[in-house]
């Protein structure tokens, strides 16, 4: 009873919170409700038996991936009340087409049922004895051990790309450059100065460049 | 199992049909459409997670680590995108984007 009722609760939340991330007018405000909205799928992750996944929600959703959000809305100088312009001319259309959308899921989901031998067709059952995070655990670094570090290697790659992307390069550090110091000749750098017995030479300018 | 599965299967689909809507009314905002995107995914993972639940089959959680983390990397990337753009341009409405003529 008491599960019921907080599920009707947090699905609340979650779904005027979903609402307000895509009708708010201030940005900020769009990514603060989206936070909000993943806390809440979190505790529906929590009440579907999923605990580790909702605590990576927390952490990774929220800690990170909306956190970035909330950096590159506040960094970026951008005049967003004229990104509002023409959201009374696209929202008939996008009701359309998300009541028609909604129509169609609930067709589905209203007559769907799981089948009778659904039972027997599961890859690895859920094992009672142990908590939610070691039963995931045993089967990730086991049976989707290559799965797992593609994974990683996509989480690599897009660490790299979103570097190289937005690197700007304003020829700071000392590099360096081959092709010009194969064309570097004795002239330019050197000078044969003959010194007198018993005076010093004065040292020949060098050229712009080089010095 | 306490709660049905197909509560959580309706409140997946209200989500998904808002991040759908949210799309199709800021047009112009690429940061809100990507929040929309994440919205979508996260629909996606509820239903996951959720007949992961009621089946008792561990998968379904195992393959919502992997969208997580597949959300992750297009998160990140398509901010640096969105950076490096209103860097050049000093704008971010999408219909500028026709650079490409593509």
């Amino acid at each position: 009873m008491i599960v019921n009722f907080a599920f009707y609760v947090f699905a609340a939340i979650l779904l005027a919170s979903a609402v307000m991330v895509v009708s708010s007018r201030n940005p900020v405000h769009s990514v603060l409700f989206l936070i909000l909205a993943f806390i809440n799928a979190a505790a529906l992750f929590l009440l579907a038996g999923a605990e580790f996944l909702a605590m990576v929600l927390v952490i990774v959703y929220v800690g990170a991936v909306a956190v970035l959000f909330l950096f590159v809305v506040m960094m970026l100088d951008v005049d967003f009340t004229a990104l509002r312009e023409g959201v009374q001319r696209y929202a008939p259309i996008g009701s359309a087409v998300g009541i028609i959308l909604f129509v169609e899921l609930a067709f589905v989901v209203g007559s769907w049922t799981i089948a009778p031998g659904a039972g027997l067709l599961r890859l690895s059952p859920t094992p009672d004895d142990v908590t939610n995070t070691v039963a995931l655990g045993s089967l990730l670094y086991t049976k989707y051990i290559f799965l797992f570090q593609m994974a990683g290697a996509i989480l690599l790659v897009s660490m790299i790309g979103a570097i190289v992307l937005t690197l700007r390069d304003r020829n700071r550090g000392k590099r360096q450059d081959t092709a010009m110091q194969h064309a570097r000749m004795p002239a330019d750098t050197m000078a044969m100065v003959r010194a007198k017995l018993g005076e010093g030479a004065s040292v020949p300018k060098l050229p712009e460049d080089v010095a | 199992m306490q709660i049905e599965l197909s509560h959580y299967l309706v409140v997946a689909g209200l989500l998904m049909v808002i991040g759908v809507f949210g799309i199709f009314m800021n047009r112009k905002n690429i940061i809100i459409i990507m929040m929309s995107i994440e919205l979508i995914l996260l629909a996606a993972n509820l239903d996951f997670v959720a007949f992961s639940g009621a089946l008792h089959d561990m998968v379904g959680q195992v393959f919502t680590m992997f969208v997580l983390t597949v959300a992750a990397a297009e998160a990140a990337i398509g901010l640096a995108i969105v950076v490096i753009y209103s860097r050049n341009r000093g704008s971010i409405e999408v219909e500028d984007v026709t650079l490409m003529k593509g």
